[in-house]
């Protein structure tokens, strides 16, 4: 296995590029490392992106969003007290991933190109509307987080291309979001459902809302008609019964060891409520 | 096989080993540093036996490359005591009896002192979510939790 440690992202692609074998990016590392002891995966090149510089910076744009560069760790973001304020769901999302030990390492990135459809971070990044910058030989761009994963253990990536960073926009006036998923234990588990939720309000009206749903389908999915449900309202109990059902209809979970279908079509209406009513709080200036 | 010779600290000393590059920080410590203090459970970051401390930051050595400590500073359980004396957390292990077997608890002790110099006066919740990667199968945990509020409370007093 060759270890390449480069120095700016377009040697990072050009690398992955022009590698014959099996390549992996190694961020935090916590699920590369867990693939190469399975022997899922053995590299034939790996390329640490840890030594860019920047890339372990958490930034602001000039409107006030923010870039979370590629090997941020969680514990990096809950330390954030601007980016906890501004996006507590996308910071409570990350913090469920794993141990205080992978929490040292973990990356959002990484929980992204990992694709699970349980990943705990990445529900709320698609509700809040964030992109991730993508570099490869041929330049830059960036696409929304929802556009990235293609199924279980695959993204729209291709050779070559690598995530630099993920950029949330500015929160502005009026905004909230939130994150809950079901597990059987407090800790250490993986999502049997995730929802998160990022709406905003003017006066008591929500006027704007982006609906995201981990491990009911074969990837985190954006539910546009669950938005619809609750936009235009007051998150009255009409709004909410409707949300309910929207979300249970648009799941199209499998049964597994976690859980069958039906428990988790029924599962995702009460953690949407739930979800939604913390969103709606925020949002207010409430502390939830 | 390539090799990679890296140049490290570990708990306050220059050392210098050759890496496999596909050998694990654990592996490094263990089989080219002959510091067999730390621990592998799992292998797979979901026990926290081989827990250390890299630049500050409490991580998994299952979990990260030994060509990775290059330039780092490395804390292991071998530097947690002074010489003979023990670590405040050491002595309050031995007196709680909160191990059995012992193999989880170097991983344990590693954690439990990267929370008090993060949160001296933790509560216990505090001290179990945090400590909630580190798996022992022999204690039920109740005595490592008290071990580790009650060296807090020594460690506080001292301070």
């Amino acid at each position: 296995m060759n270890y390449h440690n480069p120095s700016n992202f377009s040697d990072a692609a050009r690398i992955a590029r022009d590698a014959s074998g099996v390549t992996r990016f190694l961020a935090g590392g916590t699920d590369v490392l867990v693939q190469m002891r399975a022997g899922a995966v053995t590299p034939h090149d790996i390329i640490d992106i840890k030594n860019i510089p920047g890339v372990d910076a958490i930034t602001r744009t000039a409107d006030g969003g923010f870039i979370i560069g590629a090997a941020v760790s969680g514990a990096q973001m809950g330390a954030d007290a601007d980016l906890v304020a501004a996006w507590p769901g996308v910071v409570e999302g990350m913090e469920l991933v794993g141990s205080t030990q992978v929490q040292g390492r973990a990356t959002l990135a990484g929980n992204l190109c990992n694709g699970s459809p349980a990943a705990d971070s990445v529900p709320g990044l698609i509700a809040a509307g964030a992109t991730a910058q993508i570099v490869s030989a041929d330049g830059v761009r960036d696409i929304a987080i929802e556009d990235i994963p293609a199924g279980p253990g695959r993204s729209n990536l291709v050779k070559g291309e690598v995530i630099a960073s993920i950029t949330l926009p500015a929160r502005g006036q009026g905004g909230g979001d939130a994150y809950l998923r079901f597990t059987p234990r407090t800790e250490m588990d993986i999502a049997v459902v995730g929802c998160a939720i990022n709406l905003t309000i003017d006066g008591d009206v929500i006027t704007s809302a982006r609906v995201a749903l981990g491990a009911v389908a074969p990837t985190v999915v954006l539910v546009p008609e669950a938005a619809d449900a609750i936009i235009g309202t007051t998150l009255d109990d009409a709004a909410i019964a409707a949300l309910m059902n929207v979300v249970s209809a648009a799941a199209k979970p499998i049964s597994d060891k976690r859980g069958t279908a039906e428990f988790r079509k029924d599962v995702v209406g009460v953690l949407a409520k739930r979800v939604a009513k913390i969103a709606y709080a925020r949002a207010r200036g409430e502390a939830v | 096989m390539s090799k990679v010779h890296i140049s490290t600290t570990v708990n306050g000393e220059a050392v210098e080993f050759l890496a496999d590059t596909r050998d694990s920080l654990l592996d490094s410590l263990r089989d080219s540093l002959g510091l067999t203090g730390t621990k592998e459970g799992c292998g797979t970051g979901d026990c926290g036996a081989c827990s250390v401390v890299v630049d500050g930051t409490l991580v998994c050595s299952c979990l990260m490359l030994g060509v990775e400590a290059q330039g780092k500073q490395i804390e292991t359980i071998e530097g947690m005591a002074n010489g003979d004396a023990l670590h405040p957390l050491q002595r309050k292990f031995i007196e709680h009896a909160a191990l059995q077997c012992g193999f989880c608890t170097p991983g344990i002790l590693v954690a439990s002192k990267a929370l008090l110099e993060k949160n001296p006066d933790p509560s216990e919740e505090e001290v179990r979510y945090w400590l909630a990667g580190n798996l022992c199968r022999c204690t039920g945990y109740d005595k490592i939790i008290r071990a580790v509020m009650d060296a807090a409370e020594e460690m506080r007093g001292a301070a």
